[in-house]
């Protein structure tokens, strides 16, 4: 229906994951750096404090007019109750991304399970910076970030002494996944099956 | 400079954006008291001003927090206060008392879901009659209404310079979405930002008359503490600022208040027309709204419909000509709004032509999406 490049992410998880946070450094980092037009939106509620919490990054080559995701190319889940909340207008051929030691049970088939938060706890040595092993591979799989300057705009995001912990955090996200073969996933065909009727 | 940022890309909230619009229009002056979804607007300018050398002031509530701006204002300091509907509500009876002494200031509504505390953290625009008229008495006005990051720089300078231009507050309405959604803005640099100061009388302080007619219509400011003695006060005023019962007096005085905002009209009534050349239908929405409804208007043109959009940035004096020509031009016109329906019964008073004017509203604190607005355009095409 639209025929602009529009590209749309929610990241999902509970209140604490650095949820926000995650979504605030990518949208950053593709609207002042890569120069695309940007519009990050959050839910914003009393329940946000420990129980779902939600944030969109839109990112589009023209003007953004609705800020808000409508139909998402990928979702990223910290937790089973996220994913099974905010799973629902992911687009037919879209990406979900969940952390494998939280989300057991996946909704679709097209589906990368990364244990996010045990790579931040055994190679990184804090559960802390799981949302930036999850940033960092969200950003290598989604393919619409330069990665150098997502980088950069996380180290200038953070607090003063934990660069190098948030740095490897992210490049161990990436490293992860770059093992993922997109290619193998199965592929939808709600698109074809539409274009029929 | 007040922006250390400016010329760079920079990842602003709406609320942020706010603050760089106040600091660039020259606003040295805040009192206010938190509140969500207006607390960033604080939070910010409680840093920021002091480093301009302006002051940041919280108050004990939103009545003292108006009453601080006015005081600032009279001594010469552009002054903003920020709020939510609870406080809003609050700001009335001064709001009116700096309508008639003709104090110019800008008071920042970051509309939420009312009525009372509501819905502190869910988006609404409940607030836009509430603006025009939430102070009593027959009295003058200015509302604007922003709908992105880069109009809370822009409108926020603009609103400065019209209240100090005509000496009336300015009402600057945001919403929750607005506020809190994330975008790239580039802030200009200082020179290339238009700021408009009061006038100063030019007489000699025992010849000043503090609210003497013009051609403007706009007396002369005189700060106090410069020597220019003078009486302010809520009660209907003669030229000298002292009250007065007599009938031509009253009369001539409030008509120049109205008047003085008539004058301007022109340069107040800030519409915005995107895809209207051809346009059959067409979506009048206002504030974070407006984004769903261009969202949708350029589905329609996917399905063939000449669909158009007219954005209202000033919401009141209520931008009569632009709307008219709209309602002459299109068949039927989608008026969606996060109320039941307060612009539309004012588009309604205007609509000379028949033309069908279609309410489309959602009171549940969530957004109106571009597909619900499809969905209306496609019912009258």
């Amino acid at each position: 229906m639209n025929s602009e490049p529009r590209y749309e992410i929610r990241f999902s998880g509970s209140g604490g994951q650095g949820i926000i946070t995650a979504a605030v450094v990518l949208a950053d980092a593709v609207g002042t750096l890569d120069g695309k037009y940007v519009c990050q939106t959050q839910s914003y509620g009393p329940e946000a404090r420990g129980g779902k919490s939600k944030a969109e990054v839109v990112m589009c080559a023209e003007p953004i007019d609705y800020p808000k995701a409508m139909q998402i190319d990928l979702l990223l889940s910290m937790t089973q109750a996220s994913c099974d909340a905010y799973f629902f207008d992911i687009k037919p051929d879209g990406l979900l991304v969940v952390d494998a030691g939280l989300v057991e049970q996946l909704p679709t088939s097209r589906a990368v399970a990364i244990p996010f938060t045990k790579i931040a706890r055994k190679e990184i040595g804090r559960e802390l910076v799981a949302n930036m092993v999850a940033l960092g591979a969200i950003g290598y799989l989604s393919g619409q970030v330069n990665l150098k300057n997502l980088e950069k705009t996380l180290l200038s995001r953070v607090p003063k002494g934990t660069e190098n912990m948030n740095r490897d955090a992210l490049q161990a996200g990436i490293d992860e996944a770059k093992k993922v073969d997109l290619a193998s996933l199965p592929r939808s065909f709600a698109n074809e099956w539409e274009a029929e009727v | 400079m007040a922006s250390p940022e400016t010329g760079q890309r920079l990842l602003l909230q709406g609320n942020e954006a706010v603050v760089h619009g106040a600091l660039a229009a020259g606003c040295r002056f805040f009192a206010g008291y938190p509140i969500t979804p207006a607390s960033e607007i604080s939070e910010l300018l409680s840093v920021m001003l002091p480093k301009v050398g302006g002051t940041f002031i919280q108050m004990e509530d939103e009545i003292a927090s108006m009453g601080a701006i006015i005081g600032a204002s009279l001594a010469g300091v552009k002054s903003m206060t920020a709020t939510s509907g609870p406080g809003f509500s609050l700001m009335q009876e001064n709001l009116g008392y700096a309508c008639i002494t003709e104090v110019p200031c800008v008071v920042v509504n970051v509309m939420r879901g009312g009525p009372s505390t509501g819905l502190p953290t869910n988006v609404s625009q409940g607030d836009v009659l509430m603006a025009r008229w939430g102070t009593h008495g027959d009295h003058p006005i200015i509302v604007l209404a922003v709908s992105s990051v880069a109009d809370c720089f822009s409108i926020t300078v603009r609103a400065f310079n019209l209240s100090e231009k005509y000496r009336v507050p300015v009402i600057l309405l945001s919403d929750e979405v607005v506020a809190h959604t994330r975008e790239c803005v580039v802030l200009p640099s200082q020179d290339k930002i238009r700021v408009v100061d009061r006038i100063a009388p030019s007489v000699p302080p025992e010849w000043y008359k503090p609210y003497a007619d013009n051609n403007r219509g706009v007396p002369d400011m005189a700060s106090f503490g410069e020597g220019y003695r003078h009486h302010v006060t809520g009660l209907v005023h003669d030229e000298r600022g002292y009250p007065t019962q007599q009938p031509k007096e009253i009369e001539s005085f409030l008509m120049r208040l109205h008047d003085k905002i008539t004058k301007g009209f022109s340069e107040i009534m800030i519409t915005k027309t995107q895809m209207m050349e051809d346009a059959d239908v067409c979506v009048i929405a206002y504030g974070c709204v407006s984004r769903a409804a261009m969202q949708a208007i350029k589905m329609a043109r996917a399905h063939g419909i000449k669909a158009g959009m007219l954005q209202l940035i000033t919401l009141f004096p209520f931008p009569r000509k632009a709307v008219d020509a709209a309602l002459r031009q299109c068949s039927a016109a989608i008026v969606p709004e996060l109320n039941l329906g307060q612009m539309a019964r004012e588009i309604n008073r205007v609509n000379q032509t028949g033309t069908r004017v279609v309410k489309y509203n959602r009171i549940d604190g969530q957004m109106i999406t571009p597909d619900e607005i499809l969905k209306q355009i496609l019912g009258v095409s």
